[in-house]
């Protein structure tokens, strides 16, 4: 089929510590939190009090910049505590959850039959634009844009990822609602990739344009299926919305009610019970990781390679469907770089031996293995990144702020997220996702 | 083995952040990381990373030079040995040649890693591992009776002008090793070419035919050497560029472990052989050509730099070309240049160190040529989706 999209390069990671595939019912955690740094470039502008009464679905604060996207609470209760931190900017919005749920009412409504403003105007007004993110920059989506195309990612393949299958099986009613309702707001296509070798879960599904997937990560990036479906050009903008999400948008069509759901998979070789939990948006780390001992354990709100670290008492983030746990590296090694010894750290470089073994797992730490350098090795970058164009020419454009460089070398086609197994596979230990989301800001500001 | 450790920790304390000795600390890291890999953590970006490191490449690449090392410290030996006995005994040999090398080696790690210590201070960076190659490929590519001040002053002026000037490890134009061979060989000719400096003390002892092959069919005088010979090595020449079957082995390790490029390695042994066929075939087209030109193609690929040169310098990630098709045309180009130089430049027997510079001051421009089509491809792309808007707008 022409909509297929193969995928050669790259790296499959196996690491130890996969959640099984059991779904665990979580919905009632104590205490719940907003991260308003989870959306990039977005100050937040508070309209209730600490103490104050919310539903869920009730407004929160607002972007200052964009005032149209409302970021609404998931759950109902009280708002216990805004955190900040310096600068008074602030870090988390924590709610105290009430005993059982109560939403604010949108009412129903037929997203393919109603007015196509009227179904952009209840996403923003229940707090659904917060799922949206724009392309290029990688930042939440402006509501005033109309995007070319909405791309929806419904396969993970970064290592110990969320299976999207299991997670949407019984909520498939919901996702396609959603879908129904994104395609009133593009006059272009809803494209949906799903995985080529799954279970056909969503094979029946409408409205969109469906793309089969294969190949090994970073195959699941939306980024490298829009570059492969229909790249992005100066100028353009594009949306793109995670799974789970559209279903959260299908449900406030559906039953009228945020309902915020998240299903977290608990993973990684130091965690316990691994699992799936359904919960809310925002859950408590402490909470879902159960009695785990976190002495020299490293915390991950998402997966290894773009999640970010996170404290027993924190919360997890609003977009990832992974808590992952693994050992900290912060130990020395005798003679380490000693070629093809400590064949227990994978490597894609043949000076291990890993690849002799290519089945099997490995528990992995949060080591560096080895110092920042200068680079040097050429073309271990291009072997990890499926898209045309030059990945170490893109990143030294951004590190020199070259701006007409950056654009012609594909800027807007890239996300920090497509450069993580490049963070992962360099010899030179440099961040490159760092660097790329520096560029990226540096283009939101001179270019827009 | 946790004592080690304590004791370097406790001997780092004077060299920690804001402590008296803090402007050391990279020379202290160096050695601290040449024993342990730290214990540093991933504090942005990918939480988890790839065993490898620049340590690892580098001494992967010396791994894959010591075969050749061995085999030249013995080939010294019984080149000079068999010019004043018969018989000669095999650690005779090596004992011979060793002697001779190490101090060479020595030097030019004494001499390079004092060069890049001293910077690493004087800018406040960590000491790149690239020396750790360079430092051995110098007494490898040189005559070996090279005064080892010679030797000590080609590997300044490497460090320094080669490599430092332009910014340090990964930042260098031309392949510092390369560098250091070029400033010997147009600062001291005597003691770069000749028939008197393939063999040791090859002028002391009467009646010595140390020439190399290239050196002998540049004089015109008929070469008493097989193919065989050329190939396993058994030829008067720099250190270690002799042995064709040695350099062909580390290649082998190099791309197995992906830490040279096949693609290089590959398009220069096609350039080669590609130059010398046009040779070769120059009595087909009624042109007489010499005793360089009717050099039959495959020993082109055997005798000289060529094959040390393709597999171990032609290859450094820096001066090379960075995109996957530059890799190709530059490899090529090193191939097709050596052999065009040593028939073509009686004052160069061996073209191959020239080829190489040369290439390396192409490369970016072969690569710029690579991204610039990358570029229009994109630019061709945006320019449709515009013009598409138009049509459907109208």
């Amino acid at each position: 089929m022409s909509n297929d999209i193969r995928i050669n390069k790259g790296l499959t990671l196996r690491l130890k510590g996969e959640a099984e595939k059991v779904l665990v019912d979580a919905s009632r955690f104590k205490t719940y939190a907003v991260k308003p740094p989870d959306f990039h470039a977005v100050i937040p502008k508070m309209v209730v009090k600490e103490g104050a009464k919310v539903q869920a679905g009730d407004e929160l604060f607002f972007s200052k910049y964009t005032g149209e996207v409302r970021f609404t609470s998931p759950v109902s209760g009280t708002l216990k505590e805004i955190k900040r931190g310096e600068k008074r900017r602030i870090l988390e919005v924590v709610i105290e959850a009430d005993a059982s749920d109560s939403y604010r009412e949108f009412g129903t409504m037929d997203p393919l039959s109603a007015d196509a403003d009227a179904v952009k105007a209840r996403i923003l007004e229940s707090g659904g634009g917060a799922f949206l993110n724009q392309r290029p920059y990688d930042i939440p989506a402006d509501p005033k844009d109309t995007p070319k195309a909405i791309f929806v990612s419904a396969l993970n393949t970064a290592p110990l990822s969320a299976d999207v299958e299991f997670i949407l099986k019984d909520r498939l009613d919901a996702f396609q609602a959603g879908l129904n309702a994104l395609s009133r707001l593009t006059p272009g296509k809803v494209h949906v990739s799903v995985p080529g070798n799954g279970a056909g879960t969503f094979s029946g599904l409408q409205n969109v344009e469906i793309h089969k997937v294969f190949g090994p990560h970073p195959a699941a990036n939306v980024g490298v299926q829009i570059h492969k479906i229909d790249p992005i050009n100066a100028g353009e903008r594009v949306w793109t919305i995670k799974p789970e999400d559209v279903a959260n948008i299908g449900d406030l069509f559906l039953t009228g009610r945020f309902t915020a759901v998240r299903t977290v998979a608990v993973c990684g070789s130091e965690a316990k019970d691994r699992k799936y939990y359904r919960t809310i948006i925002g859950a408590p780390v402490a909470e879902l990781i159960g009695d785990v001992s976190t002495k020299d354990v490293r915390i991950i709100s998402g997966d290894v390679l773009t999640g970010t670290q996170v404290n027993r008492d924190q919360y997890l983030g609003f977009f990832p469907n992974e808590l992952t746990l693994i050992p900290e590296g912060n130990q020395y090694r005798m003679f380490g770089w000693l070629p093809f010894t400590y064949n227990n750290i994978p490597s894609n470089s043949r000076t291990s031996l890993t690849w002799m073994f290519p089945k099997r797992k490995y528990e992995v730490n949060t080591n560096l293995h080895g110092e920042e350098r200068a680079l040097v090795v050429t073309g271990e970058m291009e072997e990890v990144l499926p898209m045309d164009l030059f990945p170490m020419q893109l990143l030294k454009a951004c590190m020199g702020a070259d701006i007409e460089k950056m654009e012609n070398l594909g800027i807007y086609e890239v996300a920090p997220e497509d450069f993580a197994l490049i963070d992962y596979v360099n010899t030179s230990k440099i961040e490159a996702q760092e660097i790329i989301r520096l560029g990226l800001d540096l283009m939101i500001t001179e270019v827009g | 083995m946790e004592w080690i450790r304590q004791k370097l920790d406790k001997f780092k304390e004077p060299f920690a952040k804001g402590k008296k000795l803090e402007k050391y600390s990279p020379a202290i890291n160096a050695l601290d990381t040449f024993l342990y890999t730290p214990n540093h953590t991933t504090q942005k970006g990918a939480h988890i990373r790839d065993a490898v490191d620049l340590k690892r490449v580098m001494i992967t690449v010396v791994i894959a030079l010591i075969p050749v090392l061995l085999f030249s410290m013995w080939n010294t030996g019984y080149q000079y040995l068999k010019q004043i006995q018969p018989e000669v005994d095999f650690w005779d040999a090596f004992g011979h040649g060793a002697l001779e090398i190490l101090p060479m080696i020595v030097v030019s790690y004494a001499v390079g890693l004092g060069i890049e210590f001293a910077f690493a201070i004087f800018r406040g960076h960590e000491v790149n591992e690239g020396y750790l190659v360079t430092g051995l490929l110098i007494p490898m590519i040189m005559p070996v009776g090279l005064p080892l001040w010679m030797l000590a002053i080609s590997v300044v002026f490497a460090v320094i002008i080669g490599k430092e000037a332009f910014g340090g490890t990964g930042m260098n134009i031309l392949n510092p090793a390369l560098t250091a061979r070029a400033f010997a060989f147009f600062a001291y000719p005597t003691y770069m070419s000749g028939n008197q400096v393939w063999v040791m003390n090859a002028a002391k002892v009467d009646g010595v035919s140390g020439e190399t092959i290239l050196g002998t069919l540049a004089a015109g005088q008929p070469v008493e050497y097989d193919s065989m010979d050329m190939f396993m090595g058994l030829i008067p020449g720099s250190v270690s560029e002799t042995s064709a079957v040695l350099c062909l082995l580390g290649a082998l390790f190099l791309i197995f472990t992906k830490v040279g490029s096949w693609r290089i390695m590959l398009s220069a042994v096609i350039g080669a052989a590609a130059m010398g066929l046009i040779f070769n075939a120059l009595p087909m087209m009624g042109v007489e050509g010499n005793a360089l030109t009717n050099f039959p193609w495959y020993n082109h690929l055997i005798v000289g730099g060529l094959a040390f040169g393709i597999v171990y310098m032609a290859t450094d990630p820096v001066s090379a070309s960075q995109t996957l098709k530059g890799k190709w045309i530059y490899g090529f180009l090193i191939g097709f240049f050596s052999v065009m130089i040593r028939v073509f430049n009686p004052a160069y027997p061996e073209g191959v160190m020239l080829a190489i510079l040369l290439m390396n001051v192409f490369a970016p421009t072969i690569d710029h040529y690579v991204i610039q089509a990358n570029i229009k491809r994109r630019l061709k792309r945006k320019n449709e989706g515009i013009n598409a808007q138009i049509n459907t707008a109208v």
